[in-house]
């Protein structure tokens, strides 16, 4: 080959490689709360609800502030995920957000600690509002880091268990589980097997079954993510081994991993008509408490049942609690309308008719004491069950960490090796997984 | 003297309107390259220059870098358990993939090429996959080939063959991404036809004539004369394999059942991490994660790779003409 051709080639490919990869420089945060929030101005907002019903209900809720706060208007920009939310805050600019929500409260860390997100505990000290006295227990601890209140809760998630009336009924089991005993001995007996499959599935319990993930079965045993000095307890806290041991306890019993999963492959999308539980493929679901409305609305031929997911055996003083989590706003430390900003958060998050309208329109949880206990919230009574979860007081989340949420991401990994019998040694595992936690947040330091 | 008087003005004059010229010049090649320079600059040696020095510091996005030395270098190397094999995939992919698509591709433009009547359906038929969007082909697939429910699997029973587990199974997942890849390999098939139509028919009629075997006639006639389309075949198809990206990632989200979206976690490579590539690294480091340092390292490892197949491929490029010559 002609030298001129070979070093265009080799030009080629590296400026294709380099073009492709190369960072970006990005903006600096650059601002203040010196705006006059009292005068006329205009703030975007970002969050990420989608579904038709969700755009008209944050219409709604802005309609509401906006009438509250004729001179602060709203530019709304929604089905925004977090991965483009970060980028424009550290993009910052005239189109960036000012005001952000995000469904994944695990990056709550990330955003504190890197200063994407202002910290609103001066906010809040200036209106007087006792965040503490305000929030859930559960949903307060989420939404700060490190003593920084860089969010705020908007709407929160509880999980429990969804059960198959019928499918109880036709079994003889007459009332959901309360521990995990109880569960494993009803999964097993609502289990019908059909030739190399199920005609029906108590439960499926794979870390790949849509919202049985480790941190949601997890919670049911109260862990300690991270013990002092920051450093991982998954090796030391007996909760972990706990969780670990009874999830490849229901995947050996209701049939092993290749069986399960070969199942699963068969069964239709999370979020669509044909989820399992809808078609009545699975007994059982660990779900948040939006699967209520999904499942009403695919007109399953059974009868919903609703509870909270069972507890240890040793800590059945305990049912009731669950795992929590939610949607989470902040304001983006480029603003350059912070007061503003603040009204317009202050508004959706703390003002009980605004959650409660709010919560009304999406069907998720509220997320103030005040707007749990309102006559004005308007729920299917089997959807108390997740109020009273998520005003639980041993009801846990997984907390804000310096890298988001990737020590979950590190647990689940194990998660998978360990159900699919590819990592035996659960100890050794654990403390392995511990050890990449912990380097992994030395890396993000 | 006079001559010596007269011809020294001249003699000082004509270095110095000759070195005049010759800046003249040389500014004016440099006007016609600028464009180019420009280009190079900016987006060349400016990125990378910018990678380099991002890939020794510790970088957010919103604080200011700030020195780490080799800390990153190290992680990514030794503490990060998704580099080594994100890049056993990578190489994986560009070996087999790579391979399988240029002889795919060459076959199918062969065969093109001799058959009679029909040409223009078999020509669209093949190429047709190929503008078909990457994550709709990719979901197509991902259904088609489901080991549960597709119509592949269905097919392989009745047939007594055993089924695949296809995108759930880690030992099946890089084989179906490159039967993705094969089906859509229309555009390599129109650059193989086009290059196989100029081969001059003296040729292939001389070597007949000298009792050449049809092996023969390919290896000695038809390879010499499309080698540069070979080699653009590979290089590019080296380049794009490198930055495998979209199609992985939707096949693990698929098949796994866990749509990333909104409020969900990043999940490397389903199933068991085998469909991990390194571009899929430099995003979630470096737009998830923000460890534009880390990503950066990530990012200088895809580099030096293309370098190296890419001088490796020349290489071995010089010996196959020689050996066609």
């Amino acid at each position: 080959m002609p030298e001129v051709s070979r070093k265009a080639a080799i030009a080629l490919a590296a400026s294709a490689s380099i073009a492709l990869f190369a960072t970006a420089c990005t903006g600096q945060s650059n601002s203040g709360a010196n705006d006059d929030a009292s005068k006329e101005t205009a703030i975007n907002f970002w969050h990420a609800w989608s579904a038709p019903n969700e755009v008209a209900a944050v219409k709604s809720l802005i309609a509401g502030f906006e009438h509250a706060h004729p001179n602060i208007h709203v530019n709304v920009v929604g089905n925004m995920t977090d991965d483009k939310i970060n980028q424009a805050l550290r993009t910052g600019g005239d189109k960036a957000p000012d005001v952000i929500s995000s469904f994944t409260t695990n990056n709550v860390g990330k955003f504190c600690s890197s200063g994407a997100l202002i910290d609103l505990n001066p906010f809040f000290k200036k209106a007087g509002i006792d965040a503490q006295a305000t929030f859930p227990k559960a949903m307060n601890e989420y939404t700060q880091f490190d003593g920084d209140r860089c969010t705020v809760p908007l709407l929160g998630d509880a999980y429990g268990l969804y059960y198959n009336k019928t499918a109880f009924a036709k079994a003889g089991i007459k009332n959901p589980p309360k521990t995990w005993s109880e569960f494993e001995a009803d999964a097993k007996k609502l289990t019908i097997p059909q030739g190399d499959g199920y005609r029906q599935l108590g439960f499926m319990p794979d870390y790949h079954g849509w919202e049985t993930t480790t941190e949601h079965y997890f919670a049911q045993f109260s862990p300690t993510y991270f013990g002092p000095g920051g450093k991982s307890d998954v090796a030391r806290d007996p909760a972990f081994e706990k969780g670990f041991t009874l999830q490849k306890k229901l995947v050996d019993e209701l049939g092993g991993f290749q069986k399960l999963e070969r199942y699963r492959a068969t069964l239709g999308d999370e979020w669509g008509p044909k989820h399992p539980f809808h078609t009545g493929q699975v007994a059982m679901q660990l779900d948040g408490e939006w699967r209520l409305g999904m499942a009403v609305d695919a007109k399953p031929k059974f009868d919903i049942g609703v509870a909270p997911l069972p507890v240890p055996d040793d800590q059945a003083d305990q049912y009731g609690k669950g795992y929590i989590t939610g949607t989470v706003a902040g304001i983006a430390a480029t603003s350059h309308k912070q007061n503003a900003a603040w009204e317009f958060v202050k508004y959706i998050t703390t003002d009980t008719d605004a959650v409660v309208g709010f919560a009304n329109d999406i069907h998720n949880v509220p997320s103030t004491l005040a707007a749990l206990k309102s006559p004005k919230l308007k729920y299917d009574p089997r959807f108390k069950t997740f109020l009273d979860i998520a005003a639980n007081p041993n009801s846990t989340t997984s907390p804000a960490s310096i890298n988001g949420g990737q020590y979950l991401v590190t647990i689940q990994q194990f998660g998978y090796d360990y159900e699919s019998g590819k990592e035996k040694d659960l100890k050794a595992g654990l403390a392995r997984t511990a050890r990449q936690i912990d380097t992994d947040i030395a890396q993000a330091k | 003297m006079s001559t010596l008087t007269t011809s020294t003005p001249a003699a000082a004059a004509r270095p110095a309107g000759l070195a005049a010229k010759r800046r003249r010049s040389a500014l004016k090649t440099l006007a016609f390259m600028s464009p180019g320079l420009i280009g190079f600059a900016v987006f060349f040696a400016y990125p990378l220059a910018s990678t380099v020095y991002f890939s020794f510091m510790h970088y957010d996005g919103f604080k200011p870098p700030t020195w780490s030395g080799t800390k990153n270098w190290t992680y990514v190397f030794e503490n990060y358990p998704l580099f080594w094999p994100a890049l056993r995939n990578t190489l994986w992919l560009v070996v087999v993939m790579v391979t399988l698509r240029v002889l795919f591709g060459l076959g199918v433009g062969m065969l093109i090429t001799k058959i009679k009547t029909g040409t223009g359906v078999f020509r669209t038929l093949f190429y047709l996959p190929y503008l078909a969007p990457p994550v709709a082909a990719t979901m197509a697939f991902a259904f088609l080939l489901n080991p549960g429910t597709g119509p592949v699997n269905s097919l392989l029973e009745k047939t007594g063959i055993p089924a695949p587990g296809w995108f759930n199974d880690p030992t099946w997942s890089k084989p179906a991404l490159t039967l993705l890849a094969l089906w859509g390999v229309g555009d390599l098939m129109v650059i193989f036809m086009a290059a196989l139509l100029d081969v001059p028919t003296e040729q292939y009629e001389a070597a007949e004539l000298d009792g050449a075997s049809p092996w023969q006639r390919f290896r000695y006639v038809t390879l010499p004369n499309i080698s540069p389309i070979v080699m653009f075949a590979v290089v590019t198809g080296v380049i794009q394999t490198m930055q495998y990206y979209t199609q992985p990632l939707i096949a693990g989200k698929v098949a796994s059942g866990v749509i990333q979206g909104a409020g969900t976690q990043f999940e490397p490579g389903y199933p068991d991490k085998s469909t991990l590539t390194l571009p899929q690294l430099v995003y979630n480091l470096g737009f998830q994660r923000f460890d534009y340092g880390s990503a950066c390292v990530v990012a200088l490892v895809l580099f030096a790779l293309s370098m190296v197949f890419t001088a490796f491929l020349m290489r071995r490029r010089g010996g196959l003409i020689q050996a066609g010559d």
